[in-house]
């Protein structure tokens, strides 16, 4: 039986079926400023009611991507298709897809109230029928008492869910927010984070969702695009991404991770067991589980996270494989878990992260204390890229 | 799999400017049209009237260019008579580069009084600030003519400086101030008129500057003449050059002032054209004086849009 | 070098500097005496006379004209010329139209004055209200654009995207959310404009006409022929307009400044409830 990657959190892959027509559709995008590429070449398929994220460092293209399905930027190369449609030339203003800013663009002389109607009221609906749209706003993000009031006088908070509101009052297909949680401080993002999960699910529309937040990307999204440089490195669940990051940068980028580079001595053929890879990493000997492309005497890396290895002062079974001996280089203390650096002999270092399960504990290890690192070969994970 | 859609940079401009073409078309042109009328066109028919003959009618002149289909005759009867005019009589020269020398002091004179206002001001407390700016342009809207005028009541051989002193006893009761009608009123005139214009970018430049940065200085070791020197006067330069220019230029063919606060012997070119203009109305003469003084100063007025350029 | 001491100072000699000159010229327009150097009592006889001198009168009257008129033009023109250079990045000659909002800033009002007088010359205009009125339209026109400018240069353009991503039209979206956001400095501007019109002699000179005598012009003809209690008594009415102006407008600021402050006092109050 295959094993899964992670925790499943819904029933809901639609990129898994052949059939599925993707609800936006990037397709050979390419856009330049001047001689800068701010996007290369770029394909990409949403569909409908998924809550997507693109995810990267800033300049990496991601926000751009956004704004030329806005229609804030035309691409300058290739076409983005809305269910079928190609909506190139289509002015932002006559475009199914409202958005939600980084910096909230709440009107400062509208109240909050006319802030949630201003998009109504631009497609002439009749007052009645604004009025109760802003009412319906108003109670789904809890502001019902703060109608009157200007953005100013509502904190960071309130205006985010103001902004949230007012993007949402026209029913648009798709949702774009643009970073939208990082002005709120971290536990009031965190919260925020499944309400706008809770909010996608209710309203069943099509969230696309701009960060430079790792964790917030993780937490949110069924499927996430980690950008670099204008190009899409992976698409994935976060599982995936996490678990099965498919290159360095991604494995890199998203959470800690120790990496070692090194040389495969032997594949899964030769080992008699399909799906092993064993390597070399400069005198370190790891073996691995994992179905790779890679041939004997590829240059490759292993990448084990902390949270993956185990950390102990005793010597394990076979200390030929997959384990590290040295010093206590350097201890974290993270509260939920601790982070020890454990230098060897020849100066690498590893990171091995251990819960902190008890309050006490009998025999801590500390500063200057020789330890064992050990990893399962399901631990860890060949990256070619 | 179709790509490579066409590149349309007409859509892209009008989403990114907020207007379709014809809102942006009529944003640009309305004001465009009016400058070009309004103030590029008058400075070419200067150019073309400083070529004429002076005659006595009304207007005085007679035109050498006589539209555009002759403009081969145009520069045959080219007639550089008001300019030859202009070398020959060193009234012009001199009132140019009196005109030049006056400007340059004045600004030298308002850099050593506003500088210290401006630094004054921008070290006070945050809180008392907006009072001291508003107290600056306070003058500045009142009018610039009355301002002058108040001068003449006090600098006058019989005006109230000459009181003061002879009741503080500094003067004889026989004696007065002779400073009204010299050079030196005038310098006090400009130096009155123009401080605000000085003061105001002075102080935003000096305003702008992270505090943090004289403290670093400090910290390391600097004293305070010396971080003066290092930190506070380069980096408040855009400050002095904007200001210094937007007094220079205009100083440079102020009329008013020497007009009211001068004397005979006080040569100013804005003075002299004035003169020309509306007393002897030699349009002509009066337009090659405009266009050379223009020339003189294109050099700052170009320095002086660089400037604000950059501040933009 | 900072010492509060010299530092106030240096601000008492400066706005003394600045202010005694005018106190004197407002103190002395209520003097019985007509001689500037003689305190001849308190009395209101310049301002009865100056009321009744009808020439002054006509030429406040054509100057206020040209001033609402010619700051309203120049606002108009002034607003379009700061969105033509902040929105607009590229269009032909834009390097040759931000000199043009700039040179008359700092031109010598000679030159202006004189160029335009000839240009109405050579099209054949009649000098006279309407000529001041376009001569103060073009220069004032060029300080309300900068002042529009720099506010427009720290306006937030995503307001505006989010207005049109909700569906509004651009044009509509310049009316309804940029246009209400910059009105302060708009206003600012008309009221500088105003006031540069209200204040100019030299270029006013040049154009005016018969029947168009401005206060200014007006003032500087009586002026040549001497200081006189009469002509202190318009300046300080000239001068108490103005300040009272200054200190409406700063008192509005102030006000909408006390009720930002009222406002945030409010949105943490409101944070800690939620």
């Amino acid at each position: 039986m295959a094993k899964t990657l992670g925790p499943v959190k819904r029933k809901f892959s639609p990129w898994t079926d052949p059939n599925a027509v993707p609800f936006i559709r990037f397709e050979n995008i390419t856009k330049r400023f001047g001689d800068f590429v701010a996007v290369d070449n770029l394909t990409l398929d949403i569909y409908e009611k998924e809550f997507f994220s693109l995810l990267g460092p800033s300049g990496c293209g991601k926000t751009t991507l956004m704004r030329m399905l806005a229609g804030f930027e035309e691409p300058t190369e290739g076409r983005i298709l809305l269910q079928g449609n190609d909506i190139r030339g289509v002015p932002p203003y006559r475009r199914p897809t409202n958005m939600m800013f980084q910096s909230y663009a709440l009107f400062p002389h509208m109240t909050v109230e006319k802030n949630i109607a201003f998009g109504l009221e631009q497609d002439n609906l009749p007052k009645a029928d604004i009025a109760a749209r802003v009412e319906e706003m108003l109670k789904l993000v809890k502001l019902e008492q703060f109608a009157k009031r200007k953005p100013n006088q509502l904190s960071g908070g309130q205006r985010q869910r103001v902004a949230l509101a007012r993007s949402l009052a026209k029913r648009p297909k798709v949702l774009l927010l643009d970073e939208p949680l990082g002005a709120l401080d971290k536990k009031l993002r965190e919260e925020t984070q499944f309400e706008l999960m809770d909010l996608q699910h209710t309203l069943g529309l099509t969230f696309l969702i701009v960060t430079h937040d790792q964790e917030e990307a993780m937490t949110v999204s069924d499927r996430i695009a980690v950008m670099d440089k204008g190009v899409i490195v992976q698409v994935a669940t976060p599982a995936e991404i996490y678990e099965a990051p498919n290159s360095r940068y991604v494995a890199d980028f998203i959470g800690d991770i120790n990496i070692l580079e090194g040389t495969i001595t032997e594949t899964g053929s030769a080992l008699g067991a399909p799906g092993a890879v064993n390597i070399d990493c400069g005198g370190l000997f790891v073996a691995v589980d994992q179905e790779c492309q890679a041939v004997k005497g590829d240059q490759v890396a292993f990448a084990v996270r902390p949270e993956k290895v185990r950390i102990s002062p005793d010597a394990p079974a076979d200390t030929s494989v997959n384990s590290f001996y040295g010093e206590v280089w350097d201890i974290g203390y993270l509260g939920d878990f601790s982070l020890f650096l454990v230098r060897s002999e020849d100066g690498r270092i590893l990171r091995a992260a251990q819960a902190n399960v008890s309050r006490l504990v009998d025999r801590p290890i500390t500063f200057g204390d020789m330890v064992w690192l050990t990893w399962s070969r399901d631990a860890g994970l060949v990256l070619t890229r | 799999m179709t790509n490579v859609a066409e590149t349309n940079p007409a859509t892209n401009a009008a989403i990114n400017a907020g207007g379709p073409s014809w809102t942006r078309w009529l944003v640009v042109a309305v004001p465009y049209v009016w400058l070009l009328l309004f103030f590029v066109a008058p400075f070419l028919i200067i150019l073309k009237i400083s070529f004429s003959d002076t005659a006595i009618s009304i207007p005085p002149y007679t035109p050498t260019f006589k539209g555009f289909g002759a403009l081969g005759d145009f520069f045959s009867q080219l007639d550089f008579e008001n300019y030859i005019f202009l070398t020959e009589d060193p009234l012009y020269i001199w009132s140019y580069l009196s005109s030049l020398r006056i400007a340059a002091i004045s600004t030298l004179l308002l850099l050593l009084i506003g500088y210290p206002m401006a630094l004054a001001m921008a070290r006070a407390p945050t809180s008392i600030r907006p009072t001291l700016v508003m107290l600056v342009i306070l003058p500045f809207w009142t009018s610039f003519l009355i301002r002058v005028y108040a001068w003449i009541g006090i600098l006058k051989p019989d005006g109230l400086l000459t009181l003061l002193l002879q009741t503080v006893g500094l003067m004889g009761p026989d004696q007065q101030v002779q400073i009204f009608r010299t050079d030196y009123a005038v310098f006090i005139g400009i130096v009155y008129s123009y401080l605000p214009f000085m003061v105001l970018p002075l102080y935003s430049a000096l305003e702008k500057m992270d505090n943090s940065l004289l403290e670093a200085a400090s910290d390391l070791g600097c004293p305070p003449w010396k971080a003066f020197w290092k930190i506070t006067f380069p980096l408040s330069l855009p400050g002095v050059i904007a200001g210094s220019m937007i007094c220079f230029i205009p100083i440079t063919g102020e009329f008013v002032i020497p007009d009211l606060l001068g004397g005979a012997d006080t040569l100013m070119i804005g003075k002299t054209l004035w003169t020309e203009f509306f007393g002897n109305r030699d349009w002509p003469l009066a337009s090659a004086v405009a266009v050379i003084l223009l020339i003189m100063l294109v050099v700052p007025i170009m320095i002086f849009q660089n400037q604000q350029k950059k501040v933009a | 070098m900072r010492s509060p001491r010299f530092d106030a100072t240096v601000l008492t000699l400066g706005f003394a500097f600045l202010y005694i000159p005018i106190i004197i010229l407002i103190v002395y327009s209520f003097n019985a005496s007509r001689l500037v150097t003689v305190w001849g009592g308190f009395s209101l006889n310049w301002y009865s006379t100056m009321w009744s001198n009808q020439g002054l009168m006509d030429a406040a009257w054509v100057t206020a004209r040209v001033g609402l008129l010619s700051a309203t033009l120049g606002t108009i023109l002034g607003t379009l010329a700061a969105l033509a250079l902040t929105r607009y990045s590229r269009f032909p000659g834009r390097m040759a139209f931000s000199g043009m909002i700039y040179a008359p800033l700092v031109m010598p009002e000679v030159i202006t004055g004189l160029s335009l007088l000839l240009l109405f010359v050579a099209i054949g205009i009649d000098r006279g209200f309407w000529t001041v009125t376009i001569a103060h339209t073009t220069f004032t026109m060029c300080y309300v654009a900068i002042v529009v400018q720099s506010r427009l240069l720290t306006f937030d353009r995503s307001l505006e995207e989010a207005a049109l991503d909700l569906g509004c039209p651009p044009v509509k979206t310049f009316f309804k959310i940029t246009l209400p956001l910059i009105f302060p400095a708009v206003i600012a501007g008309w009221m500088l404009a105003f006031t540069l019109s209200l204040d100019d002699l030299v270029i006013a000179s040049f154009n005016t006409g018969p029947g168009a005598t401005t206060l200014p012009i007006k003032i500087y003809s009586q002026v040549r022929l001497g200081v006189t209690p009469e002509i202190n008594a318009i300046c300080t009415i000239l001068i108490g307009l103005v300040t009272l102006g200054v200190i409406a407008a700063s008192l509005t600021t102030k006000r909408t400044e006390i009720k930002r402050i009222r406002d945030e006092h409010l949105a943490v109050r409101g944070a800690a409830a939620s």
